[in-house]
């Protein structure tokens, strides 16, 4: 596995049931909470006093300020005109890119895997340029290509091609680097047992590889459409930011944010749409863990 | 080698046409999309000349950007790296209830969105947030200022250390702690000789992967910074102002060149460290 | 160095690895705990190491109560299975580990690091590191390392699991002779009853968290406590409602006291042995006859022949087999198993019979 993924490939940390006759797990710290050691309980609390002042308590502080004026400023905020062209923007353009990536990312996935060429090593590093770039400069790399000044004479901006390219680009990797290490590991017995039952090369993988990879192209998609769905830098530029055509929700809420009329009730919609925001980034994560648990099941 | 699944039917000729095609239809979607625009970026950062370069990236102001970036990401980086190996530790070792989760709670920077991240700090230490009155009548100014970007760059960089180190130390398990142990070794020298050197390259590779994502990061920063230029602007800020604001779009080029530098220094770093992880062992 | 060690209890949970167990180690003795996996072997060598903590009893090493003595000042060496090399260490830095913690003078540690690899047959390899070792060579290197420190007593869990069965065996020998030479009280932990068979002076035979039965090999292997020791130790048969050594029943053609009327089954030659399956006339049970080829009772014999067959050799009271238990050791099968043993010996009415031929 390569670089900077954010795909997760965790084994299962230690914490493992003692069940009469399994051979039990032996954990070093103590299992129950009386028995910590100073070391660990130490631990235990800078990471709880990091977490909650840098994660926990700035994101519960988004969903009470979203909150704050009750259900109907959430409702308003939410479904103004301005909002619902822009979240289904981001919607629409995310599940796109999700669904694009879970081909196109599977594909060179296959690839990269299975038919190792000449250059493939370069192949598999180029993949990783859009994750190590900064966002604001693949916005400024849109722009060289697709922008006002472009030297094949494409200018994307301020079009939904534009956003829906930037998009493609961010995230490459995602599906990629998701399907590539569980490809990896696959048990090519299985394959050639079904070629030998007389299975063809597609069915083999419709009915051998594909349910094994599923979970995997499914979480690298999903992965995808959770950062799709918050992109800012790389869009910046090249959407120009038009309302109701190209103003995608992160967007929206950072210009509610410079809103300086009324920066109270600005700031209390900005923070109801990132509610919904990250109701979806939760979902997403759940979804993955999920996935991944049962990736990891069907490995044994 | 690797084969494609073979099947018994269709001739090899076929076969390896079919898996040219498709070899080549994925370099060209990733030659295209990747390669070409980084290219022609490449290509305009120079265009106007090498000097007209070096002035772009050498403008006091963008030389400052330059700086607060490096401070940020340094101190975000070091503050990072302690809590991430402590939490890879937890995660990996201590047999606690709730470490699955915590494991989850590192996929959040993923999956939120930079402006999010942004509002959430300032509506926390804002100077009208939770603790921000708080802290500033102590002196203590956190947003439009280093801290808040700090804390910003530590929310998406979080997980990138833990992620590098966890595997690692599941792998190992602890026998050669056990062996240490019975040899005579006290938990200092455990940890000191035979622990950390275990996992030296996957700290590596972790530190080096935040690092990079601390000197990245734009969204949240834009946020939390105020963007004031010559003080809270980082480098990637600094791209933003000179293309937009500012309206020097060669200029903007340039010192994007230099992190797009920095973004592939950062692939070859852990490229190399993957590599020698791989070796000799 | 002696250990003692009574009245040990430890849980995983809601497993009781180890429930009230007596041990004696006396010093200088080469000492096997062998038992079926999960019996709770590994968990008592581990409590003696300390790299485990029992729930009640005592440890006692050298005279000197070391139960709540942490593992690092106990003074016990004790290697891994899969040898727990510190990998980013050369093979001479290994076995020096122990002195260079203990601040031991260079020049000092250099020549008992050089002692100890010549000891090992390993001083080619001191610049190395364990990734280039050959699995054996690990863990020559790791029971090096853990004599570097002179421990009162070394601790062995299952040294040559890991191994290829040909290393496996010139290991155990090397063991053997290495233990002759060195004189370390040492206890090994293993699965495998060929293993303790060859190499121990003294066998603990451990399963379900008790000690079925401690003795020299010889004595275990003859005299079996109960049947789980004689069925794990060996190959059994079962004869008129006893249990006994394929190898110790006697094929008679004609009745005579004692001998059970038989009709041959199949008789097969392998190698030098001749086997013999015969069904017992009336129960219909199969007893299996372990000879040599050159046996006369055994030489023409054909299937549906009618023999009369005697135990000569110790026998136990044969349990009626039930679901629960696992086959264990009925063909003597070398390599331990995967499956917790389930043979609980405890619910079941201990057998009395302690080696002597029945009448």
């Amino acid at each position: 596995m390569t670089v900077a993924t954010q795909a997760p490939e965790r084994p299962a940390p230690v914490s493992d049931e003692t069940g009469a006759g399994r051979r039990p797990r032996r954990d070093r710290a103590g299992t129950a909470l009386g028995r910590l050691r100073p070391a660990t309980a130490a631990g235990l609390g800078l990471v709880t006093l990091w977490l909650s002042l840098v994660v926990l308590i700035p994101l519960a502080a988004v969903v009470v300020t979203g909150a704050q004026g009750g259900w109907s400023a959430f409702v308003d905020a939410v479904t103004s005109p301005a909002a619902l062209s822009a979240l289904a923007l981001s919607a629409g353009l995310s599940l796109a890119v999700a669904l694009v990536n879970a081909v196109v990312g599977t594909t060179i996935a296959w690839v990269l895997v299975r038919d190792p060429f000449p250059g493939s090593r370069l192949l598999d590093h180029v993949i990783d340029v859009p994750f190590a770039l900064p966002t604001i400069v693949t916005g400024v790399v849109m722009i060289a290509l697709y922008g006002p000044a472009s030297p094949v004479g494409v200018n994307l901006v301020g079009t939904r091609v534009g956003l829906l390219v930037a998009l493609l680009f961010v995230t490459l990797p995602f599906t990629v680097r998701t399907v590539q290490p569980v490809l990896a590991a696959l048990d090519r017995d299985a394959e050639q047992a079904a070629a030998s039952l007389g299975a063809s090369g597609a069915t083999v993988f419709r009915r051998v590889v594909l349910p094994v990879i599923v979970p995997a192209i499914a979480s690298g998609a999903s992965l995808a459409f959770a950062r799709a769905l918050g992109e800012y830098g790389s869009l910046v530029l090249i959407s120009s930011n038009i309302p109701k055509q190209t103003q995608v929700a992160s967007a929206l809420v950072y210009g509610k944010l410079e809103d300086a009329t009324d920066p109270v009730t600005s700031t209390q919609q900005a923070a109801s749409l990132a509610i919904v925001l990250l109701a979806v980034s939760v979902l997403v994560l759940v979804a993955v863990e999920l996935l991944q648990r049962k990736g990891a099941r069907r490995h044994g | 080698m690797a084969e494609a699944a073979t099947s018994p039917a269709a001739p090899v000729g076929e076969r390896r046409t079919g898996r040219h095609v498709v070899r080549t239809l994925v370099v060209a979607y990733v030659a295209v999309l990747v390669v070409l625009p980084v290219g022609v970026l490449v290509w305009r950062a120079f265009a106007p000349g090498l000097g007209a370069f070096v002035d772009a990236v050498t403008d006091p102001l963008s030389v400052h950007a330059f700086w607060v970036t490096a401070e940020v990401a340094l101190i975000s980086v070091a503050l990072t790296t302690v809590f991430g190996t402590v939490a890879a530790f937890l995660i990996a070792r201590s047999g606690l209830p709730g470490m699955r989760l915590l494991d989850a709670l590192l996929g959040l920077p993923v999956s939120v969105s930079p402006i999010v991240v942004g509002l959430a700090l300032i509506l926390v230490y804002g100077s009208t947030g939770w603790f921000g009155g708080a802290l500033e009548s102590a002196g203590i100014q956190v947003i439009m200022s280093v801290p808040g970007m700090v804390l910003a760059t530590m929310f998406v960089s979080m997980p990138l250390v833990t992620r590098a180190v966890v595997p690692v130390l599941v792998a190992r398990g602890t026998d050669q702690e056990q062996a240490a142990e019975s040899l005579g070794a006290s938990a200092a020298v455990r940890f000191w000789r035979i622990t950390l050197p275990g996992i030296r390259t996957a700290l590596v590779t972790g530190v080096v992967l935040a690092l990079a994502r601390s000197i990245g990061e734009y969204g949240a920063v834009l946020v939390v910074s105020g963007n004031v230029q010559g003080q809270t602007e980082t480098a990637t800020l600094r791209v933003d102002t000179l293309y937009q604001t500012l309206l020097q779009p060669d200029a903007a080029y340039a010192v994007t060149f230099v992190l797009v530098a920095v973004a592939i220094l950062t692939i070859v770093a852990t490229s190399l460290l993957r590599r020698s992880q791989g070796g000799t062992r | 160095m002696s250990i003692q060690v009574r009245g040990l209890t430890k849980r995983f949970g809601s497993f009781v690895a180890l429930d009230d167990v007596d041990v004696t180690v006396r010093s200088g003795t080469l000492t096997a705990l062998l038992g079926p996996s999960g019996g709770g072997k590994t968990t008592l060598l581990r409590v003696i190491a300390g790299l485990e903590q029992p729930d009640a009893g005592t440890v006692v090493i050298d005279d000197r109560d070391a139960t709540r003595v942490p593992a690092r000042r106990r003074d016990v060496g004790f290697v891994f299975q899969h040898y727990a090399p510190f990998g980013h260490l050369s093979v001479a830095r290994n076995v020096a580990f122990g002195l260079e913690i203990r601040r031991r003078p260079k020049a000092e540690t250099a020549a008992r690091v050089d002692e100890l690899l010549h000891l090992v047959h390993l001083e080619a390899f001191a610049d190395r590191l364990p990734s280039e070792l050959s699995g054996g060579q690990r863990q020559r290197m790791a029971l090096a390392r853990a004599l570097a420190v002179e421990p009162k007593v070394l601790l062995l869990d299952e040294p040559f699991g890991a191994l290829d069965a040909t290393v496996r065996k010139e290991l155990r020998q090397w063991l053997r002779r290495l233990h002759d030479e060195v004189h370390v009280t040492t206890v090994f932990v293993t699965h495998d009853q060929a293993e303790a068979l060859e190499v121990a002076d003294e066998i603990v035979v451990v399963n379900g968290g008790r000690v079925e039965q401690v003795g020299a090999p010889d004595g275990i292997y003859d005299r079996p406590a109960n049947e789980f020791v004689m069925r794990f130790l060996g190959p059994t048969t079962s004869l008129g409602g006893r249990m006994v050594r394929p190898h110790d029943v006697e094929v008679l053609r004609s009745a005579e006291p004692g001998a059970v009327a038989a009709e041959v089954g199949s008789l097969r030659r392998v190698g030098f042995e001749a086997r013999l399956d015969a069904r017992v006339v009336g129960s219909g049970d199969v007893v299996e006859v372990l000879g040599s080829r050159s046996d006369p009772a055994l030489r023409d014999l054909r299937p549906g022949d009618q023999v009369w067959l005697r135990a000569v050799g110790p026998t136990v009271d044969a349990l009626p087999i039930t679901e629960e238990e696992t086959v264990v050791g009925v063909s003597g099968a070398e390599g331990g198993l995967d499956e917790p043993a389930t043979l609980d010996v405890a619910a079941s009415p201990r057998a009395s019979v302690r080696g002597g031929v029945p009448a």
